[in-house]
């Protein structure tokens, strides 16, 4: 099982935000995690990545128990994460900007000789990652000069780049515009093929476009999962979204 | 590959090394000891660049690896004779980067602000130390009364006691670190170190070890910190614990800041400009740390003011181009 | 050691620690509401010290030093932060170390102009030059005592302007969220103002009263300013309380640490905020990164 969350807790002073979480996600699936603001989506994301520590709690990847890993170890372990808010390298090119990606689960990342700049493996990677995500057109540009869509393309392509076996993808489509989602959608629909990807949106026509299964929270816990058109029938789902009804018709 | 021309800043490099080495020709002593000095304090101005420009860690600490190498080889040179080079400098420099790791592991524990008032606080812990406890003179100092020695099956084969002698060393070790620095510079980890400089976050989540980035590269730092102040002490025949001090961290920050952070050699015209400034200052006024101290005042406003302080010199490897995909042919 | 000694050591450790606290208070403002890291701070302490004694010299008055050289102080930052430090608001913290280091080099050649470089004693206000006699041979300095209760009011001041008044709910705004006090310009380029001012004047303030009880000479800055930093260090940054605690623990460990490790006494304190660090890498009382 690619990713696996046992029961996870997360307490911050008296406040918990996630509690008793479990889920995972399976080779060739997208599962996506949905629920209002202040669900925990972010923080269990946070979790998983390992930004935050478990108060309680396991995660496993491919079966190696990384609950007390750093964020970088569980990346070289084969876990990519897009962020929300773009974190970018915003001084370096589109190509440098995957080309470092490339070099952080490379063979020899921190070498101290050689032109990390002309590493032709690397760049071949970096390439191929940046035309998978659609900018091979901007490749020589400027990480800060990249429209709002673009920088979410090159997010992608950064975690492509890293070859991960699982990636997190937070709110990927979070303050775009129609046609640029689509796009994204597509994007994100093509991943799957050999990877386990784990999905938190907001925005629901693309929810159920894309996840093969759906997992719901609400205050910090799991008030549904399952396959998407079971789980979004169930009456707590609904009482959830009181408020957007239309969301579920 | 084809021919690429050589850079305004590549060309002037050149130049720059055809005046050092010919200098011997048309400058007397005192400027051949000038020019040495230059040399020693744009190493230690090099080496803190890599942990400030390159890898964004302004660190207030550097002067205890610089006098800490001066007091090595003060405490390994024996009454009035000379003290070996061949393995007092190695030793010395062990001995800073040593240091630095020491101290790195604790402060790079910290971020931004922290980090510097940490760095502050053990250099100058480190300056009490040496002052207080009275090792090698404490307050007082103490003297190398003579220079490095080259002594093999009881022969000297080089010594550092002559000018010129002295000036080539230098200007050679300066060179191999420029080449050290800027090979480092177009590296994997070089880029690397940049990445955690931009966006930590960022590169910690592609997988790069963030504190072991910044840890090996405060490392080096120090150990080139190290090998300035080695041949500062042995050129000044004398060391003090002021030779700790965060003044002279400072110092070499504005050497840097003149030079520009991004560039790997930028820090030797910063060396150049305000060792220089300070001769002609405490020739021409008795109260030249005022003006030293304004023109500082007055060169940090303006670089703040919107100046992009990327300096001209800017090293071939943050404008190289990224080779052709297919290999054939010129983009 | 006898109960006695022990106690007059404590005397000893609070005054200091007050002492330490009056200054570092200031830095731990400028820090937390501004941004600002501000090396010159122990400048100004020196400077106040100096100022001391020349105005006593000349007047023969220590409360028209106190109160004189405070206001020169206050001044003084006002004019700077105006030219000078609120360029650098939300800059590169490496242009605000060389700019403090700059005036470093101004302010110690302009107190060898003004003051010279010498080495002075200055003679505390005569209603508090006595001693309390504690037991047959053992006597306090009434002086001491005073120090310490006035900086108890200067921090109960500080305190309660901080908790209580809108000018202190601007600071605690401020030392929350720089950007969005920013954004809503409340005022605060002078609020700006007046915190940097009031920090100088903490510091000189500090140098004053230490004055009649500590020599007055030119490296006397460099100490305070280490020590006031790891002060902050330890309480955290932007916490006026923990300022407190930290001036505490640095005043208890480097007191007692020179009577019982006289050899290492100096370096004690650093290897307590070594310590701290290890265990709260952001002070005791601090809130993160700003």
């Amino acid at each position: 099982m690619p990713l696996r969350a046992s029961g996870l807790h997360k307490r911050f002073g008296g406040v918990t935000a996630v509690a008793d979480v479990s889920l995972d996600v399976r080779m060739g699936e997208i599962h996506a995690v949905i629920g209002p603001n202040g669900a925990g989506k972010s923080t269990l994301i946070n979790l998983l990545a390992g930004e935050l520590f478990t108060t309680s709690g396991s995660i496993r990847l491919d079966d190696r128990e990384v609950t007390s890993w750093p964020p970088d170890r569980r990346a070289r372990a084969g876990l990519g994460r897009a962020y929300q808010k773009t974190t970018l390298f915003p001084d370096f090119t589109v190509l440098e900007n995957v080309r470092l990606a490339a070099q952080a689960s490379g063979s020899s990342p921190l070498r101290m000789f050689g032109s990390a700049r002309a590493d032709a493996a690397l760049l071949g990677r970096a390439r191929a990652a940046i035309t998978r995500a659609g900018l091979a057109e901007r490749e020589a540009a400027m990480a800060r000069a990249l429209s709002h869509g673009e920088q979410r393309q090159l997010e992608i392509a950064m975690v492509l780049a890293t070859e991960p076996r699982v990636v997190l993808l937070d709110e990927p489509l979070a303050g775009m515009g129609l046609s640029e989602a689509r796009e994204i959608i597509a994007l994100i629909a093509s991943l799957k093929a050999d990877r386990a990807i784990l999905l938190v949106e907001h925005d629901m026509d693309a929810v159920f476009e894309l996840a093969d299964r759906l997992t719901v929270m609400q205050d910090g816990r799991v008030i549904a999962s399952g396959l998407p058109e079971e789980v979004r029938h169930q009456p707590a789902v609904r009482t959830a979204y009181l408020g957007n009804p239309e969301a579920f018709e | 590959m084809s021919f690429r021309a050589p850079s305004l800043a590549q060309a002037l490099l050149v130049v720059a090394l055809v005046v050092a080495l010919t200098l011997p020709l048309f400058a007397s002593v005192y400027y051949l000891q000038f020019a040495s000095k230059v040399l020693i304090t744009g190493v230690l101005a090099m080496g803190l660049n890599l942990a400030v420009g390159q890898g964004g860690m302004v660190s207030l600490c550097h002067g205890a690896f610089f006098g800490v190498a001066g007091y090595i080889l003060a405490l390994a040179s024996p009454g009035y004779d000379a003290a070996p080079l061949l393995t007092t400098l190695p030793l010395a420099v062990i001995g800073s980067a040593a240091l630095a790791f020491l101290i790195g592991c604790f402060a790079l524990r910290t971020r931004g602000v922290y980090f510097i008032m940490v760095t502050l606080a053990f250099g100058e812990m480190l300056f009490y130390l040496f002052h207080d406890s009275g090792i090698a003179g404490g307050s007082d100092g103490a003297f190398i009364n003579a220079r490095p020695e080259i002594l093999i099956a009881g022969r000297q084969w080089f010594s550092l006691d002559k000018p010129l002698a002295f000036y080539f060393v230098m200007l050679a070790l300066t060179v191999v670190v420029a080449g050290l620095l800027t090979m480092l510079a177009r590296s994997p980890f070089g880029h690397a170190l940049a990445a955690v400089r931009d966006n930590e976050r960022r590169a910690r989540s592609l997988g790069f070890p963030i504190f072991r980035i910044r840890l090996s590269a405060f490392v080096i730092s120090g150990a080139l910190a190290g090998l300035a102040g080695y041949f500062a002490a042995a050129q000044f025949g004398f060391v003090a614990p002021q030779m700790l001090s965060w003044h002279v961290s400072a110092a070499a920050l504005v050497m840097v800041l003149i030079g520009g952070l991004r560039s790997v050699t930028g820090p030797l015209i910063g060396a150049l400009v305000l060792t220089g400034l300070e001769e002609v200052l405490k020739a021409e006024f008795e109260n030249w740390k005022l003006i030293e101290g304004l023109i500082v005042i007055l060169l940090v406003i303006v670089l703040a003011g919107g100046l992009r302080q990327l300096g001209f010199l800017t090293t071939s490897a943050q404008r190289e181009e990224v080779a052709p995909a297919s290999g054939a042919g010129h983009a | 050691m006898s109960l006695m000694t022990f106690g007059i050591q404590l005397l000893n450790a609070f005054q200091y620690a007050m002492v330490l606290f009056l200054v570092a208070s200031g830095l731990t403002l400028v820090f937390g509401i501004l941004g600002y890291i501000n090396l010159a701070h122990g400048a100004f302490y020196m400077l106040g010290a100096y100022l001391a004694y020349w105005i006593v010299a000349k007047t023969g008055s220590f409360a028209l030093a106190m109160i004189g050289g405070t206001v020169i102080a206050f001044v003084l930052g006002v004019v700077l932060e105006r030219t000078l430090v609120q360029r650098l608001y939300g800059r590169d913290h490496l242009m605000q170390v060389l700019l403090s280091f700059g005036l470093i080099l101004v302010l110690d050649d302009a107190r060898q102009i003004l003051f010279g470089k010498d080495v002075h004693a200055v003679a505390p206000p005569a209603w508090l030059n006595g001693t309390i006699q504690l037991t047959d041979n053992l006597s306090y300095s009434v002086y001491r005592l005073a120090i310490s209760a006035f900086c108890l009011v200067v921090a109960a001041v500080m305190f309660w302007v901080i908790a209580r008044t809108r000018i202190g709910m601007m600071v605690r705004a401020g030392a929350e969220n720089r950007e969005m006090t920013r954004a809503l310009g409340i005022g605060f380029d002078r609020l700006n103002r007046y915190v940097f001012a009031a920090g100088i004047a903490l510091a000189a303030l500090g140098g004053i009263v230490i004055a009649p009880i500590s020599t007055v000479f030119p490296g006397m800055g460099d100490g305070m300013l280490i020590l006031s930093f790891v002060v902050v260090v330890l309480g955290g940054i932007g916490s006026v309380g923990g300022a407190a605690l930290g001036a505490l623990l640095v005043g208890i460990t480097d007191t007692f640490g020179k009577v019982f490790f006289p050899s290492i006494s100096s370096i004690l304190v650093y290897l307590l905020m070594a310590a701290v660090l290890v265990w709260r890498p952001s002070g005791l009382l601090g809130r993160g990164e700003i």
